[in-house]
């Protein structure tokens, strides 16, 4: 499966959709791994600064998986990962959505999403500390990251505002 | 459901892809706030109870809520035809800008300016991130005791501290986690 690039893109994120409890921010820890530490398809800055991209471009979050694909392969990376990534899941979607209404009262259905709620947080939270690890290098930037989550917590100022923040600090050089 | 009115507008398949395109290129970080305005408010394709049932759906499945949400909505209207649509629309304009970035930043990502630039970016997003993690975490924890916390701390610690496979970490702790919320009450 690991012989050509594209091939373990489209494995990769096809069986990661399937996990993906939480959406694209759940995932984030999984695509470090294999991205970087299985794969040594970047390095650690290179995943944060994708991270970031995604993060300051418009759209759904998962859109960081065709910037992942397209270092890996170009183009046809780019469009495999994001193809891998949400294909399985669209058609589960697909399939779920004409059946829905016999079991969205059922217990078992309800059970399943309360268990999820958990897992979910967990695996969001791995994604904030595996990718401060990448990305907070000096104190200042930890401090940066502090700032940004007590200020995001306490105000609803749009996020735009807080990168724009971050990247001129960053611009400055003190980081 | 069955007794409320039907909906009032049909969108065609043109109206269902720019409907989309449109949400798609105007939500930074979290496109659901502006599908809720567009399906809900000004198109009345849906009413907001609706438009909730329909997102619990995408909820309960796995991978990105509103890419589910797209087929979803989209298949409801237009079948398999609506769905591709929808989905289309979703992705189809951040796909072509972040492409044109990735395509940058291949290019320009190892100049220096650029690399303190985004260091800061990525140390701000970080933090957006802990905050979104509070936000979810703390009714859980502030709860009177039960099981819900310590699955999210197993699942941290197999995936962030222990870089265990998201699948494995998944398929182990799952099972338990959804036996204990059926027997919660």
């Amino acid at each position: 499966m690991n012989d050509h690039p594209l091939t373990s893109l489209a494995g990769y994120f096809a069986l990661l959709s399937l996990f993906a409890v939480g959406g694209a921010n759940a995932a984030i820890p999984e695509m470090h791994r294999v991205a970087v530490e299985l794969m040594h398809w970047m390095n650690d800055r290179q995943f944060a600064d994708m991270y970031a991209i995604a993060q300051m471009s418009p759209g759904p979050n998962v859109i960081i998986v065709a910037l992942i694909g397209y270092h890996v392969a170009g183009f046809a990376g780019g469009a495999v990962a994001t193809a891998a990534m949400c294909g399985p899941t669209c058609m589960l979607a697909f399939l779920v959505a004409r059946v829905w209404d016999r079991f969205k009262e059922a217990r078992w259905r309800i059970a399943i999403q309360a268990g999820m709620v958990p897992l979910s947080i967990g695996l969001i939270a791995a994604s904030a500390f595996v990718l401060a690890r990448s990305a907070d290098h000096t104190i200042y930037a930890g401090l940066i990251t502090a700032a940004t989550a007590a200020f995001a917590h306490a105000t609803r100022v749009n996020p735009l505002w807080m990168f724009l923040c971050g990247g001129l600090l960053g611009l400055s050089g003190w980081l | 459901m069955s007794d409320s009115p039907p909906v009032a507008v049909q969108p065609s398949l043109t109206e269902l892809f720019l409907a989309f395109a449109l949400v798609s290129i105007s939500g930074f970080g979290g496109a659901l706030p502006w599908a809720r305005r567009a399906i809900v408010e000004k198109k009345r394709w849906m009413t907001a109870e609706e438009f909730n049932e329909t997102f619990a759906l995408s909820q309960f499945l796995p991978g990105p809520n509103v890419i589910n949400f797209s087929v979803v909505f989209g298949s409801r209207f237009g079948g398999p035809a609506g769905a591709a649509v929808a989905l289309a629309g979703l992705l189809g304009p951040p796909l072509m800008i972040v492409t044109v970035l990735a395509i940058l930043y291949e290019r320009y990502g190892g100049v220096a300016t650029l690399s303190r630039i985004l260091t800061g970016v990525t140390a701000a997003a970080v933090g957006l991130l802990i905050a979104v993690v509070i936000k979810m975490a703390a009714p859980m924890f502030l709860k009177r005791w039960d099981s819900a916390p310590m699955f999210a701390i197993l699942a941290f610690t197999g995936v962030a501290l222990m870089h265990w496979p998201l699948p494995y970490v998944f398929l182990g702790l799952a099972p338990f986690s959804v036996a204990l919320a059926w027997f919660k009450r």
